[in-house]
């Protein structure tokens, strides 16, 4: 037998584009970034040091401030939101019902769509001059106003519901999943039992489907500190600047503004924030050996 | 994981009791929720201008047409150029193509090789790549644009494919070790017993058991990059702008009156690539989203 190194040798040549990819892509990359938010860079990297002068700016900016206060009505809406829409549709589902597959399938869809498209889509349902609130007025409610796409203290809110739109079916198709794998003796022990069904799923079942629920809250969490396609169909930031996202802050102050050395403060900050929040799950997921494995 | 875990057990029921009224009532609802959007645009698209303009949404066209779908394809404007929304349309083909094959042949060497040969440093590797399929790609956006200037391919062909295959290495490594993960290391073994290499092994014993985790590869990445916004606003370059940024342009593009029928026309054009996909994979999207999701 030949010593390990030489057997593995194609094993490296095969994972050089890989290395490649983490050395540069993302650990010189995130580096760089860092780096780069220490510096006063304006449009082209300049190397001098002015200490933590970008951070202190960017928690100056009210901007930055409406962008992370956004972020967290809007997260905790959404995951709320498609969590328990979600997992009533998969209860639902579940019922041993007619047509299951067309139901599933409508429930879905809109997860295999883009997020561009959901936010135009809802834009226009929801102007308030030619959609829902007009037609529900032709329809002889005068009164009826739904006009939250415009109102700076409600657009966000408009978001989050695109959103849940969008990824409750994600929710759904996970803790169906799971569901299906509950064994049908605890379903039986119940009924002897005389326990009511929604006391089973309150008590029992959404506990023995946390596994599933944190790999949806992951997922989901990921997707809403990404969020910028769908703020950038659905009301572009505004009106004025009441649904700037973190996301959408950092683009704007990277390409539009020529301000990098903000934006870079500014993505250091989403860079640690989620690295704070993940490191622990990852870690618990991935590296802890065999008996850590959830779901 | 099995399919057949998926299908309802025991028997179903055949009275129409208050309660399986109620269930039947809530996924009706629901259903209407999920569609309803769907059936606005596809109306909107086919309504002229002066019936919109009434702001029934909701209602049928009286006088059908399918001329914003016409000018939606062929002579809306993004900008300065009417050529519609079919260049965006070619443009995302070009980038679907090269960025589907080679983050998926390289996702499937390197999945293979984390989980069978272990070389050194593959705990490392695996756990930076997992890493970056989480973390906002704000930050690794203007080093990225600078680099790519640097060897020429910002703004070009080759430098999105460049990005997509980079950030779609997270996902398509994780499918395929965790897919791996699953062979008997025995067979391993015993094609190593054999004499059979590093490639040998791959091409011949691993690639044909690997059809359907590519399958479930394929249909992720067709849709993750057909949908894809910022990259293909970033980095593919005037020329290359992909289906969504064209979208997002022929929308935003007020010269006069915004014509909603064509804008819903082009949003359902481009919508429609990964809804095909959607409809005719049918469980093996779910399949993606369970593998990508969980752990294979």
């Amino acid at each position: 037998m030949k010593p390990r190194f030489f057997r593995s040798i194609a094993a490296q040549i095969a994972l050089l584009p890989a290395w490649l990819i983490v050395i540069f892509a993302y650990l010189g990359t995130i580096a760089w970034t860092i780096r780069i938010s220490f510096t006063s860079t304006k449009v082209f990297p300049t190397y001098d040091f002015v200490g933590l002068k970008q951070y202190e700016r960017l928690f100056a900016t009210e901007r930055w401030i409406i962008s992370g206060q956004n972020l967290f009505i809007f997260g905790a809406c959404f995951i709320i939101g498609c969590l328990i829409f979600g997992f009533l549709l998969a209860v639902f589902i579940d019922q041993k019902i007619r047509a299951e597959s067309v139901f599933r399938t409508i429930f879905l869809y809109p997860y295999a769509m883009s997020f561009i498209v959901t936010g135009l889509v809802w834009q226009w349902t929801l102007n308030p001059t030619l959609g829902v609130q007009q037609t529900v007025r032709n329809w002889g409610w005068q009164d009826f106003t739904f006009d939250w796409l415009v109102r700076g203290d409600r657009a966000i809110y408009v978001i989050a519901i695109a959103g849940i739109w969008q990824a409750s079916g994600l929710v759904m198709a996970i803790l169906l999943a799971g569901l299906r794998g509950v064994d049908q003796e605890l379903w039986k022990a119940a009924k002897v039992d005389g326990i009511p069904t929604w006391r089973v799923y309150l008590h029992i079942i959404v506990p023995m489907l946390s596994p599933m629920f944190v790999t949806a809250t992951v997922l989901l969490a990921t997707a809403v500190v990404k969020v910028y396609d769908l703020v950038i169909a659905l009301t572009g930031g505004g009106p004025g600047i009441s649904t700037e996202v973190p996301a959408k802050f950092v683009i704007d102050y990277l390409f539009n503004r020529q301000n990098v050395g903000l934006a870079t403060a500014a993505s250091t900050v989403m860079f640690i924030t989620v690295l704070v929040v993940l490191a622990p799950w990852l870690y618990s997921q991935y590296f802890r050996g065999q008996r850590g494995r959830g779901a | 994981m099995s399919t057949t875990t998926m299908e309802p057990q025991g028997p179903r029921p055949t009275r129409l009791t208050p309660a399986r009224i109620g269930v039947y009532a809530f996924l009706v609802v629901s259903a209407a929720f999920f569609l309803l959007p769907l059936y606005v645009m596809l109306i909107t698209s086919i309504k002229p201008m002066a019936e919109i303009r009434l702001g029934n949404l909701f209602s049928f066209p009286l006088a059908p047409t399918i001329e914003p779908w016409i000018k939606a394809w062929t002579y809306a404007c993004t900008g300065v150029n009417c050529d519609g929304i079919k260049v965006g349309f070619l443009n995302s083909f070009r980038i679907l193509v090269p960025s589907v094959i080679v983050s998926i042949a390289l996702g499937a060497t390197i999945g293979y090789a984390l989980s069978f040969w272990r070389p050194r440093g593959a705990n490392f590797l695996f756990a930076v790549l997992l890493l970056g399929a989480f973390i906002p790609y704000q930050v690794f956006l203007y080093p990225l644009v600078r680099m790519l200037s640097t060897v020429g391919l910002y703004n070009s062909l080759p430098g999105i494919v460049v990005v997509h295959t980079i950030f779609g290495l997270p996902l398509m490594t994780l499918l395929f070790r965790n897919f791996y993960a699953g062979i008997p290391i025995d067979l391993f073994k015993a094609a190593r017993v054999d004499g059979g290499g590093f490639w040998a092994i791959f091409f011949r014993l691993m690639l044909p058991l690997s059809t359907p985790i590519i399958i479930v590869a394929v249909i992720l990445q067709v849709t993750g990059i057909w949908n894809d916004f910022l990259f293909g606003l970033i980095f593919a370059g005037r020329e290359n702008f992909p289906m969504t940024v064209e979208l997002n342009n022929v929308v935003n593009t007020t010269t006069g009156e915004r014509e909603y029928n064509v804008n819903m026309a082009a949003t359902i054009l481009t919508a429609l690539v990964p809804l095909i996909v959607y409809f005719v994979s049918g469980r093996w999207f779910v399949r993606g989203i369970a593998a990508g999701a969980v752990k294979g």
